[in-house]
């Protein structure tokens, strides 16, 4: 990385990226920080997907790869819970710009009463199989994807595994397997 | 026999069944089903080094259909259950099921909803190798405990009936 050159990180000011996307999205963001060098950047849900196209498409900062979607159910955490109005997951996109060699990490915290994000395929078509992968492990679908199924799993399974709340030796899959209609 | 009597020093008498299996067992033809770092230790035994071929088992088919040695080198999931076992039906009779490491035979570390504890649920395995991976010695130490098992008739763990399989028999 190379803050130093872009980011004046090291004399206490904020990163220019910060103060970029705050004059554009004052409601948007709701939360910068910056440890360990990472920068990270906490979105609403209805305006994550204009702050990543500002992101892409600015041709100072130019986050143009999108490296990895993920997601994190914190409902474990109270603190961050209730940081986020009891928003059960994150979804965290991880970007990097091949212009600058910056990296940052853009999060949106989902309820679990609207489980839902725009799906960013229309942005980085790498996209589609990241999403599909948080769909199959949280349950978090991303709206107007373009094949939101099972990457991982079996097209029949039921359940998200990532989530806290599932037992790591499974609710009885591995008892109830049936073999024979599987390999049908 | 009487017959070696009364021929010469270089002619011997045997069933057909000791011969074939003779052939059987120094001419293993193995299927890799390598799914996870066993397989490395897999890769390892039939190279150079350890040179699997020294126990004629070096012919690596990578289609069920000409191999008669299944070796599950790794964990197998769930969803990849049902591609095994469609492996293993493919091969013809007789054949053999090596079940390689930890996770293979038992489901190792990975006590989780998706994994298999254990493919012997599914598959008749003649032999478990322990360890995690195993050392190449310990795969060779299979082969060759199947090729004894080979040599002294013993039929394979998945033959469907004695009937079926008359031949296999010393």
């Amino acid at each position: 990385m190379s803050e130093e050159e872009n980011d004046t990180t090291s004399s206490g000011k904020s990163p220019v990226v910060f103060e970029r996307v705050k004059e554009q999205f004052q409601d948007g963001v709701l939360d910068l920080s910056e440890e360990f060098d990472e920068l990270s950047l906490v979105a609403h849900r209805d305006s994550v997907y204009e702050i990543l196209e500002f992101l892409k498409n600015d041709a100072k900062l130019s986050y143009d790869f999108l490296v990895d979607v993920t997601a994190v159910d914190y409902s474990q955490m109270e603190d961050v819970l209730t940081k986020y109005d009891y928003a059960r997951f994150m979804v965290v996109y991880h970007l990097y710009s091949y212009k600058t060699g910056d990296r940052l990490r853009v999060k949106a915290p989902v309820h679990e009463k609207e489980l839902s994000v725009r799906t960013v395929t229309s942005l980085w078509k790498g996209a589609a199989w990241l999403e599909r992968e948080v769909y199959d492990m949280f349950g978090i679908t991303f709206e107007n994807h373009p094949n939101l199924r099972r990457i991982l799993m079996p097209d029949d399974f039921e359940g998200y595994p990532l989530c806290k709340d599932y037992p790591l030796r499974g609710r009885g899959e591995r008892e109830t397997f049936d073999f024979e209609r599987q390999n049908a | 026999m009487g017959l070696e009597n009364r021929s010469d020093d270089n002619i011997i008498t045997t069933t057909v069944d000791k011969v074939i299996n003779w052939g059987r067992k120094n001419s293993l033809w193995p299927m890799p089903f390598g799914t996870a770092c066993c397989a490395i230790e897999m890769m390892a035994t039939l190279a150079s080094k350890y040179d699997l071929s020294r126990f004629g088992a070096e012919a690596i088919r990578f289609s069920p259909r000409q191999s008669d040695l299944l070796i599950v080198s790794g964990r197998i999931s769930l969803k990849m259950m049902p591609v095994l076992k469609k492996i293993y039906d493919q091969m013809p009779e007789p054949k053999w099921v090596i079940s390689m490491g930890a996770c293979a035979s038992c489901g190792g570390v990975f006590d989780t909803y998706t994994l298999i504890q254990g493919v012997d649920q599914f598959l008749p395995v003649d032999m478990y190798i322990p360890g995690c991976p195993p050392r190449p010695e310990d795969l060779i130490d299979a082969v060759m405990q199947i090729q004894r098992q080979i040599d002294s008739g013993e039929l394979p763990k998945g033959t469907l009936s004695d009937a079926n399989s008359a031949s296999v028999t010393g």
